[in-house]
């Protein structure tokens, strides 16, 4: 959900692009976090882990707990809180450690 | 439980009592007064700058707390607005014979429409009275922090120190 | 290899300081930055600052965030965004700082580098603290400060110190509902007129209470607290579930000091600093010569305290380069020190007044 409405701050802006998770088109700004589009179109499932399939979303939002990467265009581990969305990015909920390319 | 400000985010009865930004009970009968309720020694004096009139002193170290100068204070409520911690108050205990004005800052989506009727809460946030919106104050000066006036039965005029946010 | 004066590491509010003040002395410096735009974490404080008129008070931090952009532009630093360091190597003739900008490898020579990375969240752990819905205090305040992205609507705060007080309120702010803060300690660990904020807006504060666990499939749906005794047990029968899609974790910050290790600086250990941090003296200059820190790596605080630190080590280093006299450096360092004194007073300052003491006698061996 984005904060349309607030006391302080000015209005937000607009969508102007879209990007594909896991093949769904979903409304992003130009230049934000990856993570910020996810999580304004109520997303908070980013990855889920090698070993036992845990789901992870965003946790730290500053690039350093690597909790939130996911696979952008075809390239693993990409950390999504620091990782600007532009115009047709295909996003990808990463399985474990990822692979390069189409995800199985 | 334990009490005041520390163990509960509200300042006990004997805190308020205490603290030097708070006026007497006298100076309430007289007009309109500011009544900053800072009762933590936090490094922080921006309401003595605020303050037209010179009635509001923090001084050295400027951790200490402000002192409210009850002569001075001319009730205009300049200062309500400057403070980071949104602790000052106004109070106009006497604004007709049976309800008193309290001024509060206000920094929620959306401010209270002037005239409506509204849920009035006390320092914890509980539901006090009903009371009725008599000004709703917002200017480039206050930097976004609205100061809302509402209008309440007298008894509850140190009691009542915002409204329900929407 | 370009040989440059000074490099100050990190465009938050401590670099961007620093970065001023080494060019008001007419000092080369470059200001780097991992990020696509500076001002680290100033964007996100939308609140006004405390302090007096010296330390900005009254104004939000956004706007201060605007002001240091300002000042650094037309001070003609050069800054270089997008660029994360990860190499400070002291060498023979000067301290080569590696860096890579758009997937290439580069590096600069600098005489005086001053590190000013900030730092880093804590985290707690507890069963379900991985799932999806559980973040950072900092990163929900980032998401909806600076993003404007409501991260969940029913929200639990783990932590009293003043971040998990100025983020509950400012998620309300957002437009969400913080439905408890939860505080292990017995008492409120931030300032209480921040506490009175959300109190007024019908947030309980529950001190001795701790998270037991957070319960949901895919992500949070609920979480457990628990009242703790005076050792920090918890207490059988105390249980509440609580309804919550977010819970945010306010339990400190650590510095962001990897690249102080990789230097060979020293470090001491000083818990109410945030951990692990690099010993400085009075000009915030590290065991390594010609290299200086600033801000939350040289011991957490808060931004009113590392933009005066980062004017130290600015100011000390434009010193060491020979730009400033003793006797001019001396009295602008004194004037900063003051500064800094008054914002480590009464009964919040005092103690990290007595950690940076114990730091800075560190640096003479004293420790």
């Amino acid at each position: 959900m984005r904060v349309a409405k607030h006391p302080i701050l000015p209005p937000i802006k607009e969508p102007d692009i879209t990007i594909y998770v896991d093949g769904k088109a979903i409304p992003a700004i130009s230049g934000e976090p990856i993570a910020a589009a996810l999580l304004a179109a109520g997303i908070k499932v980013f990855r889920k882990t090698a070993k036992k399939g845990y789901p992870r979303g965003i946790f730290c939002g500053i690039g350093r707990c690597t909790d939130c990467v996911m696979t952008v265009d075809g390239q693993p581990n990409v950390r999504t809180c620091v990782t600007p969305a532009r115009e047709n990015m295909r996003i990808e909920t990463q399985n474990g450690l990822g692979s390069w390319g189409e995800q199985g | 439980m334990n009490e005041g400000v520390k163990y509960t985010g509200i300042p006990s009865a004997e805190e308020l009592k205490t603290c030097p930004g708070v006026v007497s009970v006298s100076r309430l009968e007289k007009g309109p007064v500011a009544v900053i309720e800072c009762v933590q020694q936090i490094p922080c004096n921006p309401c003595e700058k605020a303050c037209p009139f010179g009635a509001i002193t923090v001084g050295q170290p400027i951790t200490s707390l402000p002192v409210i100068n009850e002569e001075k204070c001319t009730g205009c409520g300049l200062c309500i607005a400057c403070c980071p911690g949104l602790a000052i108050f106004r109070v106009h205990k006497n604004y007709t014979e049976t309800t008193s004005l309290v001024d509060f800052p206000f920094e929620y989506y959306p401010s209270p429409q002037e005239g409506s009727v509204v849920d009035c809460v006390g320092r914890d946030g509980q539901f006090i009275t009903k009371g009725k919106v008599n000004k709703v104050k917002k200017n480039k000066q206050s930097d976004g922090t609205t100061v809302v006036s509402v209008e309440v039965p007298k008894k509850y005029c140190m009691e009542v120190r915002s409204i329900y946010r929407k | 290899m370009r040989k440059v004066q000074s490099l100050v590491i990190g465009a938050g509010p401590a670099g961007l300081a620093a970065t001023i003040e080494i060019a008001k002395g007419g000092g080369e410096v470059v200001l780097i930055d991992e990020n696509a735009k500076p001002g680290g974490q100033l964007f996100k404080q939308i609140h006004k600052f405390f302090g007096s008129k010296e330390h900005r008070a009254g104004i939000r931090g956004y706007d201060i965030g605007t002001q240091l952009l300002a000042e650094t532009t037309s001070s003609g630093a050069e800054v270089l965004l997008d660029s994360p360091v990860y190499g400070v190597y002291p060498h023979n003739e000067g301290i080569m700082v590696s860096y890579l900008h758009r997937e290439q490898e580069k590096a600069l020579l600098a005489e005086k580098v001053i590190l000013a990375s900030g730092g880093m969240e804590n985290t707690l752990s507890f069963p379900g603290s991985t799932l999806p819905g559980i973040m950072g205090a900092g990163c929900a305040q980032t998401m909806i400060n600076v993003n404007r992205v409501l991260p969940g609507k029913k929200v639990i705060m783990v932590g009293s110190g003043n971040v998990g007080l100025i983020v509950s309120y400012q998620l309300m702010q957002a437009g969400a509902d913080v439905l408890a803060l939860i505080e292990g300690a017995p008492s409120i660990g931030g300032y209480g007129v921040h506490a009175g904020k959300i109190r007024r807006a019908g947030t309980p504060i529950k001190v001795s209470h701790t998270i037991k666990r957070a319960l949901g499939e895919n992500q949070v749906e609920a979480v457990e607290i628990v009242q703790v005794d005076d050792k920090f047990r918890p207490l059988a029968g105390t249980e509440e579930i609580i309804a919550a899609d977010t819970v945010c974790i306010a339990v400190g910050l650590s510095p962001l000091t990897e690249l102080a290790w990789l230097c060979g600086c020293e470090f001491t250990y000083i818990p109410l600093l945030g951990g692990h941090v690099p010993i400085h003296n009075e000009n915030m200059e590290t065991s390594v010569p010609g290299i200086y820190v600033a801000g939350d790596i040289a011991g957490v605080e808060e931004a009113s305290t590392a933009m005066e630190e980062g004017r130290l080590a600015g100011i000390a280093v434009a010193q060491a380069l020979g730009l400033y006299p003793p006797e001019e450096a001396v009295p602008l360092k004194e004037e900063v020190w003051n500064r800094l004194n008054t914002l480590r007073t009464g009964p919040f300052g005092q103690k990290r007044f007595d950690a940076k003491v114990e730091l800075l006698q560190a640096a003479k061996g004293g420790n």
